[in-house]
């Protein structure tokens, strides 16, 4: 089963990465953006066939490891 | 006195903390990440680098290393343990010291000197020093120190704030921060004090010829504080 994932960065703190891109997109001509925040994205294949299992196992992941809950925030985005 | 110090695949100025342990008169012993036990020792380091090619997180990967735990252990029972660049980095993502460390605010690689200002020397690590300011270097690309307002709070009032970016005079206004960091801390402490995590290379400063002689001071200053 696939599951995945995505970590945003949450509201307060700074992206100065997501900052560089707004202002390459605002030279490129890309006037309309207000502000671009950068993210991780994870597609986990996992030997689990049910999904709610699935989903605490991923869950269990971002806690333990793949993402820093003091900066960031996680969202399982789909299992298939 | 004895010491360790750890060695990830990635890190880099693990052999320039080896030679400035020793120079200053601690037997120092290298230790292998997958290592599960620590040698018997007064102090450990985790030193700069690049572990895990940065992966992730910067030290994510190598806080949960096998002899990570150990290191942990050896923490929580009041041994010394000092995280430099990486090794802070590293101490960071084990949740021994509080916050993280992002990005620098200006998405540059930042290699220089600076100059750093001790706050507080009630402490295993700036007791007895007898100067406030000195002369480090940095190079790093995540060493922007960032913690939420409640943490903040908290290590202010626990005395928590190791050193802070200054200028020569020791003052810590916001144009001598060279990468962001919240309040200029360049390096912090846990509550108890024994683990201390910085950005700044000491051992990068032990030889008056190549570099400068404060990293000597903080080392001769540590030895005999251990003693």
């Amino acid at each position: 089963m696939k599951v995945s994932t995505i970590i945003t960065l949450k509201k307060d703190v700074l992206d100065p990465q997501g900052k560089v891109i707004h202002q390459a997109l605002d030279g490129m001509g890309f006037k309309n953006v207000n502000e671009i925040r950068q993210g991780k994205y994870f597609e986990i294949d996992i030997n689990e066939e049910d999904p709610k299992k699935a989903k605490l196992i991923v869950e269990d992941m971002c806690k333990k490891l793949l993402a820093n809950l003091v900066i960031e925030n996680y969202k399982i985005i789909e299992t298939q | 006195m004895k010491s360790a110090v750890i060695t990830f695949p990635g890190s880099n100025c693990d052999r320039d903390m080896d030679v400035a342990l020793n120079k200053f008169g601690f037997k120092n012993k290298m230790v292998w990440h997958d290592d599960n036990e620590l040698p018997k020792s007064d102090l450990v380091v985790l030193p700069g680098g690049f572990s895990y090619g940065d992966y992730l997180r910067c030290g994510s990967m190598a806080s949960k290393s096998k002899i990570m735990q150990s290191v942990i252990n050896f923490a929580k029972s009041g041994g010394l343990v000092m995280g430099i660049c990486n090794g802070f980095q590293i101490l960071i993502e084990t949740g021994l010291v509080p916050g993280v460390l992002l990005r620098n605010k200006y998405t540059q690689f930042i290699c220089k000197n600076v100059f750093v200002k001790v706050d507080s020397k009630e402490n295993p690590y700036f007791k007895n020093l007898d100067k406030d300011i000195f002369e480090f270097h940095i190079a790093h690309n995540e060493g922007n120190y960032f913690c939420t307002k409640d943490q903040l709070k908290e290590i202010e009032d626990n005395n928590q704030i190791a050193i802070y970016y200054c200028n020569k005079d020791g003052q810590t206004e916001n144009q001598y921060n060279p990468n962001g960091s919240k309040k200029n801390i360049a390096g912090i402490f846990n509550k108890e004090k024994n683990v201390l995590g910085m950005m700044p290379h000491p051992e990068r400063m032990i030889d008056e010829c190549l570099s400068g002689e404060d990293g000597s001071i903080f080392f001769k200053n540590l030895i005999n504080n251990i003693k």
